[in-house]
């Protein structure tokens, strides 16, 4: 079954959102990399930078491909995951945990309103 | 959905489906790109054994009092130093300079040859060899679609198939071929060929017999951890080994010269574009494919541009990948002759970066440590 947690927000772009209060913990949700296959380097060269919505602020690359990671809601790049370094592969098997990319200091926290819940995003993927 | 009802099946079509491959179309065929995983699928291929459906190539007979001279005349390397039961890498190449297709000739004897041509060409391969058909006694015939092929690598592939047939697979050399039963279906060919240097055999069947075949090999390698492959861990497996896919590496327009396959291009006879060919040999090709691996992060992929340190195109990324062996990035592309021994330092334009990259000798997998 397709694993689409009830508590995230969603982006068209299959990246999910943790909202704590300003902050929100961003990460590719596990359709993502599924659809991806095995991740060998994630890219994040923005730390420190503050980006607007659908900005890309870092790549993630697969064996057999590239994707852009685009930014769901505008914000400072608070924290990158220092661990996906040496262990890309964890965004494979825990895309909504320890697999999580960036943190973010939201510009406009209700941008994130716009955003797709679980069961809109569930019925996106077809799951 | 892309619109499937126009790709071709293979015979094992609604096994990969059964297993939850995940297909897409490739040149014309619905073929699986990867089962549980490239990585997982590579090392066990580089470790164990694994299965590929590769029933999308194309397998043309050519038979006839004149099958040598024809053959000799339109393929790079030289027919004549083959044998009954020897297999060669060949090319065939084309009047502009480049190279029309590479394949596999099969020589039964003199007068009958197998041509295995990769499937994006299939049609291009059998209207340029009728054309050059010219006076040669032969006949061609074109098995492909009645044909299944499985490739059975790794280090464990003699383990997994001995038991299914009488050929004898354990004293079989490299490029080498025997006919005979296997898995109770009669006149089967197997040959120690593969794509991705792990060692291994390919063998060819009627579609009918495919999946009963195919059921046969993973039961009788269920005890060594045998697995399905897709073509995603055979990109990934015949990169490591530096071999060349036409498409990516090599095509209408490269050179065999320049792409490293001087030692299949023998001038020791006349063939289409030889003389040209022989010239380029003796100037020394402008451009070769070389291998590299990068230095800083990223991963090259195909139609990246090659620079120098100041970002000024001099080449292009043909192929590249995160190597799951060697545990590198690593790529192949065409850089200037100046710049293709091995130590040199070129550039790769990776999404609007320099990424530093060193040439390095093929292949990238030297082997397991022993």
């Amino acid at each position: 079954m397709m694993n689409v947690p009830a508590d995230l927000r969603y982006s068209k772009d299959h990246e999910w959102l943790r909202i704590e209060g300003d902050f929100a913990t961003i990460g590719i949700t596990d359709f993502a990399q599924g659809e991806l296959g095995d991740i060998v380097f994630v890219d994040i060269p923005t730390e420190g930078e503050t980006m607007d919505a659908e900005e890309v602020f870092g790549s993630v690359e697969a064996v057999k491909t590239v994707s852009d990671l685009y930014l769901p809601v505008g914000g400072e790049i608070v924290e990158v995951n220092p661990d996906l370094d040496g262990a890309p592969e964890t965004v494979n098997s825990d895309a909504y945990g320890a697999g999580w990319m960036v943190k973010i200091k939201m510009s406009d926290p209700s941008e994130a309103d716009a955003l797709m819940d679980a069961t809109a995003y569930a019925a996106l993927i077809g799951a | 959905m892309e619109s499937q009802e126009t790709l071709q099946l293979t015979a094992l079509n609604a096994v990969h489906d059964a297993l939850g491959a995940k297909m897409v179309p490739f040149a014309g065929y619905r073929m699986p790109v990867q089962y549980e995983g490239v990585s997982v699928e590579h090392h066990a291929v580089r470790n164990g054994v694994g299965v590929f459906d590769v029933s999308h190539m194309g397998e043309f007979y050519v038979e006839g009092p004149d099958a040598l001279a024809f053959l000799q005349s339109v393929t790079s390397n030289d027919v004549a130093k083959l044998h009954s039961g020897k297999v060669q890498y060949s090319c065939l190449p084309n009047d502009q300079g480049g190279i029309v297709d590479d394949l596999l000739v099969y020589c039964f004897d003199a007068q009958k040859y197998l041509l295995v041509v990769n499937a994006s060409n299939m049609a291009k391969d059998w209207a340029w060899l009728q054309a050059h058909l010219g006076s040669f006694d032969v006949q061609m015939r074109d098995e492909s679609a009645a044909t299944s092929l499985l490739a059975v690598q790794g280090p464990l592939a003699v383990k997994a198939l001995q038991s299914l047939t009488e050929v004898d697979l354990d004293s079989m050399t490299y490029y080498t071929f025997g006919v005979g039963s296997f898995a109770g279906v009669e006149n089967i060919l197997i040959s120690a060929t593969g794509y991705t240097g792990a060692g291994g055999f390919e063998i060819y069947m009627p579609n009918a017999a495919a999946p009963a075949i195919w059921q046969a090999i993973f039961q009788n390698g269920s005890g060594l951890g045998i697995v399905p492959v897709g073509l995603g861990a055979r990109d990934t497996l015949r990169l490591e080994m530096g071999f060349c896919l036409y498409g990516n590496d090599i095509n209408d327009e490269t050179s065999p010269l320049e792409a490293g396959l001087g030692w299949i291009t023998k001038f020791t006879k006349e063939f289409t574009n030889s003389d040209n060919l022989k010239a380029q040999k003796e100037a020394g090709p402008r451009r070769k494919l070389v291998g590299f691996e990068l230095i800083d992060r990223g991963v090259p992929r195909h139609d990246y541009p090659i620079t120098d340190a100041t970002g000024t195109p001099i080449g292009i990324v043909t192929s590249g990948t995160m190597a799951p062996s060697v545990g590198k990035a690593i790529g192949m592309g065409y850089v200037p002759s100046e710049l293709a021994s091995p130590g040199s330092t070129i550039y790769v334009e990776v999404r609007g970066k320099l990424l530093q990259a060193v040439v390095v000798s093929l292949p990238f997998w030297k082997g397991n440590k022993a």
